[in-house]
Formats: C-alpha cells, structure tokens, sequence
C-alpha cells in the first residue's frame, strides 16, 4: 500500500517536472511564434471568441444569482445599497476569473487537448517533424497563446455582464436605488480589486493552456488515448485553478 | 531491440526492408531519420554521423527526405492542396504561382491533379497515400523512405503504389527504402531486399536470391508458412494436462 | 486562405470587446477611472493635525456637494502634520482661499471624507494653492478623554471664577 502511495507520488512529481519543463520550452519557442502571428490570432479565435457565447450567457446568469443572493442578505444588515459593490467584488476578484477559467478548460482546454491528442494519434505531429517543420512552433505554442490571451479578455467580458445581471436583478427587479449602485461600488471597489482579477485570470490562462496542450501533445497515440487526455485536462486544469485562487489570493491580502 | 544489426542502404535504389511483426522495422526508420537515437553502434545517413546532429542540422538533413507514413499523415484542417503546399510554404519564400505550378506538378506525378481542392476527411486510403506521397516529394529530396504504405489498399491502389515507387525512384534519381510484409509485390520492384529478425539481418540480396534462400526463418517468410521459426502456438503450458485440470473443477 | 478574413474579423472584435470589458472594469467600476477620463482638475494641498481613517479617494464635498476626491496622503515631518492632496474639479474654481477644510464622517459609522467651508476671501483657489484653515478628524477617544478632563475641571471650577467655553476648538493657522 505504502508502496503503491510512494510510486503515485514520484509519478506525480515526475509529471510535475515534465510539465515545467514543457512550459520551458513553450516560453522558449514563443519569440520565434509572435513573429507568426496568424497561427496565434487564429487560435485566439478558437479559444475565445468561440468561447465567448458560454461566457456571456454563464456570466449573466452568475451575475442574475449574485444580484438575487447579494440583495437577500444584505437586507439583513439594511445595507441593499451596497449591492453594486458586493456583486462587482465578488464577480472581479473571484467569481469572474474562476468561474470563466473552469468554463474555458472545459470547452477551449478540451478542445486544445483533444485536437493535439488527435494530430499525434494520426502521426501528423511526426510528419511534420519529418518534414523539418517544428510542431512545438507551428501548432503547439500558437495553441499556448491563444489560450493564454483569451482567458483574461473572457474574464472580463464575465465580470462585465455579470455586473449588468446583479444590476438587472438589483435594481430593475428588487428596488435598488441605480445610483447608489454605482456610486458606492465606484467608492469601494478599487483598482487593487480590478488588477488582482485581471492576475488571477492571467494565471489560470497560462495553467489550464498548458495543461491542455501538454495532455495533447503527450497523448498516448490512440483513441482511447486521445479521450483519456481530454478528461485528464479538465479535472486537472478544475484543481490547479481552485489551488491558484487560494494562493493569489492569500498574497494580494 | 537491435542486436548486431549491419546494414547498407544502397544509392539510387529501391531497397526493401521486411520481417515479422514486432522486429523492429520502424524503429529503423526511426533511427533513420533521428526521430529515434540509437543507444550503441551507429547511423550514417548521406555521409552524416545522427549521433552528433544538432536539431538545426537534424531539420536541414530532413529536408532531403521525404516519409510516408503508414496511414498517410496529412494535416486535416488542410486541403490537398494545401497539405502539399506545406513545406513549400514552411521553407521557402517562392510566389504563390510558383508554388501552385509546383503543387500541381506533384499531384500530376501521382496522379491526383483533380483532387487538389478536396479535403483529407473526403479521400480513400489510397488517394491520401498518394497526396501524403506528392506532398513528401514536394521538396525534391534525396532519400524517400515508406513506412507499410500497402496496408488496407485494394489491389489497384496497391498496383498504383507499386508503380509510383519504381517510377519516381528512377526518374528522380533518388534512393526508396520501402518497409512492407507484402512480398510478392514489393518484389517485383526492389532492387534488393533485407530480412530482419530477432534483431539482425537474416538475409540480404536481390529478390531472387530470396526466395532460393535455405534459412528456415527466410523460407517461412517468403513462403508464408504457418509454423516455422516463428511459431503457430504462443507459448503455454501443456496442452494435455492443463485440459484435464479443468475438468476437475466441480 | 479565403475564411481567414472573416476570421480575423472575429478575433479583431473579440479582442476588442475583451478589452473593452477590461477598460470598463477598471474605470468605471473603481473611482480612478473618473480622474483619468473625468473633467479638468486642479490640485491643492491641506495639512491636518490627524486625519483619523481617511482614506486615498474619499470625496471632497462642499454643501454637500461632491466637488473632488482625495487623491494622496503624505506626512510632513517638519511639522509632524499630514499633508491631504486634493484633487478637485474644475467646474467649481471660485473656492475663496480663506475656506475651511474639514474631515467629518459619512453617516454615524461611515468612512471619513473631506467638508469645505466657504470663506470670504476674493481670491480662489487654484492648482498648488494650500488650504491653511483645517479641522482635523473627529477621535472618539480625545473626546472621551476631553469631556473626562472637563468634568473634572469642571468639578475644580466650582471653587474658583468662571471658565473660558470648554468646548474651544482649536484654529491652526
């Protein structure tokens, strides 16, 4: 038993080690990449702006809930002018950045990993390598930094409608006076709040690209393979966002 | 995997490599073309040592090859045309006309000239061998290496297959290693052929001399019989005994 | 290479609205953005004995009006006083020099924000102009602890003429 616990844990350390390195190499190829930079604005396509009805519709409804939720407890305290700032805080610092991170690793991430996890299962990854073409410049780092450029600008556009959905619940449906939405939410929330977000978003963004471009890329070459790498991607991508959070966090206090 | 394992790949001809299954011959070609390094010994290719090969020198070496994989390994988000046009594209810096005149050219030479603008999901396995073969000869390289490109083809498409090989070896002067089971057909296009197993060459020559050869390993082979040096059974126990031990179950 | 121009044109708009959002989160959402993109302003300085909890952005307000923000809090330590930068709006340049700045509090419990005064001056204020009349914050604890000195001095005066008002605040100049 305990070797068996010994062996899971070396075999995670090992794959710890291999995705840093991964990383490495990925940060390495990217000057050389930006100089392409149709292969990573196309991958900006399919990462975000494909992504981008999910978002919204998730970020109204999240927003919708804050603004319900956010409006009934703060009653308690008479405090329903508050609700500007509550809904803005809670979407900009947390809500926005990790609730938009878990839907891109499951739509973009599984879609990054399964793509790569195909390219090797058919031997397009080793043609290329055959034809002197690198595929870690020309399909997996352009993948990178689509995602990697997509997360924040999608975090955003979350917090953005979420905003506008608390502010709908708010203050069209339960009452609240509109400008003191504004006005207190202006006062209190402040640029700190807005740039921890933006930090947070940034860092899912490059956690869960690498994670779904490094299943992609490792797959084992078959079909199962191929499935196996788009579920490993989201359930790892799901815990190292959550871990981050805590961890950003803790340091912006 | 290899053990001892010493062979020369003649210029300017087709060389067949085969074997049982499992003995290694992709590895070869792997080791080839430096996807794969070797652990002991060593491989020359054009006059170059792969052990020493820096990346960069490994990518300028590769552009004198060309491989076609085994289900032809074209990218699929790109068109025939496209997928030929690649390393064009990658490695050169010619006008669009030039490489439309060269694209074609090379689907002309395999015949597929019509199907340029089709995509790899709407081809047969035969016809993506064939753009998989225009796109590895786009280059004009040295040395063209088939990795069991007659596995699944009908017998026309295999006949086509056959037939591009011998032609585009001598009229592009280059050297064709071709790594197929199928020994009638390869046969009758290779100039010499090598038979691996158990990790070293077991015969070597023209196609002929194979066939009069009296190893039992190359005659099994060449002969396509059941039981030889590789066995019929998988190793198992007993046969009688472990029979009646079943039937003690209650 | 044909859908590629409907594709970047997706990008484009994509990347644009994402940024938009990000602009729109950090002007609109926080006070800085109003100073960034708001009317003209104009600068001046107030020193205060305490300023309690004020805070960077707190509004300055005049009548009750909002006439600007708190935009710096710096001590002197020549004069071992703290030194308020306001930030305030154009729009409201006949502000007399003679005017009083304040810090009161919001509500019963609310954060602290800076009151103006008009004074009678004919001069105005404007960019690097000082505010010398100041009242500091309001300290529950030095009230406290006036009103427990009063009492007991109250107590001494009993015996003795009368008093100056114990109720005197002091005017820093």
């Amino acid at each position: 038993m305990i070797g068996e616990l010994w062996e899971n844990f070396t075999d995670a350390l090992e794959g710890l080690g291999s995705v840093v390195h991964f990383l490495f190499r990925l940060v390495g190829n990217t000057p050389r990449v930006l100089l392409r930079f149709s292969l990573i604005s196309q991958q900006i396509f399919n990462s975000g702006a494909l992504s981008l009805i999910i978002i919204m519709l998730s970020g109204l409804f999240v927003g919708m809930v804050l603004g319900l939720q956010g409006f009934q407890l703060l009653q308690r305290f008479g405090s329903e002018e508050a609700l500007g700032t509550a809904a803005t805080i809670g979407l900009v610092k947390e809500l926005g950045p990790v609730v938009t991170a878990l839907l891109f690793a499951g739509r973009a991430g599984t879609a990054l990993a399964s793509e790569l996890g195909l390219m090797r299962a058919t031997d397009q990854l080793s043609a290329m390598e055959m034809m002197a073409v690198d595929p870690i410049q020309r399909v997996v780092v352009p993948r990178f930094l689509g995602g990697v450029i997509a997360m924040p600008l999608l975090a955003g556009i979350f917090s953005v409608i979420g905003i506008y959905g608390a502010q709908l619940v708010g203050v069209q449906i339960m009452g609240v006076d509109s400008g003191s939405f504004w006005s207190q939410m202006r006062s209190a929330v402040s640029l700190s709040d807005v740039t921890e977000g933006i930090v947070k978003s940034f860092v899912f963004g490059v956690a869960c690209s690498l994670i779904a471009v490094y299943q992609g890329y490792y797959a084992t070459p078959t079909a199962e393979g191929v499935g196996r790498a788009t579920t490993t991607t989201v359930v790892t991508s799901a815990v190292v966002i959550l871990f981050l959070d805590y961890l950003i966090t803790a340091a912006f206090l | 995997m290899f053990a001892g394992l010493d062979i020369q790949i003649p210029r300017g001809k087709v060389t067949a490599v085969m074997g049982p299954s499992g003995t290694g011959k992709t590895t070869l070609l792997r080791l080839i073309t430096g996807q794969v390094s070797a652990d002991s010994g060593e491989i020359q290719v054009a006059g170059q040592d792969m052990r020493v090969l820096s990346r960069t020198e490994l990518y300028v070496l590769r552009r004198r090859m060309g491989m076609l994989f085994q289900n032809g390994a074209l990218l699929t988000d790109f068109s025939v045309f496209e997928n030929v046009a690649f390393p064009l594209r990658e490695h050169t810096d010619l006008t669009e006309r030039l490489i439309r005149q060269l694209v074609l050219t090379k689907l002309q030479a395999v015949g597929l000239r019509g199907a340029a603008e089709l995509m790899p999901a709407e081809l047969s396995g035969g016809m993506s061998r064939r753009v998989a073969l225009a796109r590895a000869i786009v280059m004009d390289p040295e040395l063209l290496i088939y990795d069991e490109p007659f596995v699944g083809l009908d017998p026309i498409s295999l006949g086509v297959i056959l037939r591009l090989i011998r032609r585009l070896n001598d009229t592009l002067g280059i050297t064709s290693i071709v790594v197929s089971h199928d020994v009638q057909e390869i046969s009758t296009v290779a100039d010499q052929v090598f038979l691996l197993s158990g990790g070293k060459v077991v015969a070597g020559g023209a196609p002929q001399e194979l066939k009069t050869n009296p190893t039992e390993i190359v005659k099994q082979f060449i002969g396509g019989l059941a039981d030889g040096p590789v066995p019929f059974h998988f190793p198992a126990p007993d046969y009688f005994s472990e029979l009646m031990s079943r039937s003690e179950e209650p | 290479m044909r859908k590629s121009r409907t594709l970047n044109l997706g990008t484009g708009s994509f990347v644009l609205l994402g940024f938009a959002a990000l602009f729109f989160l950090t002007t609109q959402t926080t006070s800085h953005g109003l100073a960034v993109f708001g009317p003209a302003h104009y600068q001046v300085t107030a020193k205060f004995d305490n300023i309690g909890d004020l805070k960077v952005g707190a509004p300055v307000s005049m009548s009750g009006v909002e006439v600007g923000r708190v935009t710096k809090i710096d001590f002197d330590s020549n004069e071992y006083k703290a030194v308020v930068l306001l930030r305030l709006n154009e729009r409201f340049n006949k502000i007399p020099t003679d005017s009083d700045a304040s810090i009161y509090t919001q509500g019963l419990l609310g954060g602290k924000f800076i009151g103006l005064t008009a004074g009678g001056a004919d001069t105005y204020l404007k960019d690097g102009s000082q505010i010398d009349f100041t009242q500091s914050a309001f300290v529950l604890e030095n009230l406290i602890g006036q009103v427990l000195a009063n009492f007991t001095k109250q107590k001494a005066d009993e015996q003795a003429p009368a008093r100056a008002d114990p109720k005197a605040t002091e005017k820093t100049k």
